[in-house]
């Protein structure tokens, strides 16, 4: 499922117009990155939970041709699946 | 503090002007659709910020650590999460 198939489900489901389902798609996402550029934590209780980690520098090597590189230090959310959806999508 | 539920409802209250119970609906109406999703084994694209994936994990063995029985741990399904190329460069853009 992708962004315009989840506006289409919410549209119809929860009673909105195109647009305003549009809008709540995009305020949830937009939320998520504004918190994970801030270094936020989040927690959607029942969905997943979020923390950014950071990962030092270190020296890695290009599969393809060997070569040894330099990977800079970076930062990644770090998702965490909540405890409903857990097990809900578990057999 | 960590960003909530709580929250974002409030962001859709004001956005899109609506009242506080109906916001907080459409809000776990939108968590459902994707639990849904999610569950039947579909994965959630969202560009821009990510891909929600469901993996198969295989039965393995596995070892009690604290009673040192053997085990075998049966096949699940977990969901994991991959970050987009254009959200890890937003979140990384200071350090860069």
């Amino acid at each position: 499922m992708n962004k315009l198939e989840l506006i289409s489900t919410l549209k119809d489901r929860a009673n909105l117009t195109k647009s305003e389902a549009a809008d709540v798609v995009r305020i949830f996402f937009d939320s998520l990155s504004e918190a994970f550029v801030k270094g936020e934590r989040v927690e959607i209780r029942g969905l997943c939970s979020f923390h950014i980690k950071e990962y030092k520098s270190y020296v890695g090597r290009n599969p393809k041709t060997g070569q040894k590189v330099e990977i800079p230090p970076k930062r990644l959310p770090f998702f965490k699946c909540g405890k409903e959806l857990k097990e809900r999508v578990d057999y | 503090m960590a960003l909530t539920k709580t929250i974002i409802a409030e962001k859709i209250q004001n956005e899109l002007d609506l009242s506080r119970n109906v916001a907080y609906e459409v809000m776990e109406e939108f968590l459902e659709i994707i639990k849904e999703t999610i569950s039947s084994g579909e994965d959630i694209m969202i560009s821009g910020f990510g891909k929600f994936c469901v993996n198969e994990k295989k039965a393995r063995k596995g070892r009690n650590p604290a009673t040192d029985e053997e085990m075998t741990l049966p096949a699940r399904r977990v969901v994991t999460f991959k970050c987009s190329g254009k959200l890890r460069d937003l979140i990384n853009s200071d350090t860069q």
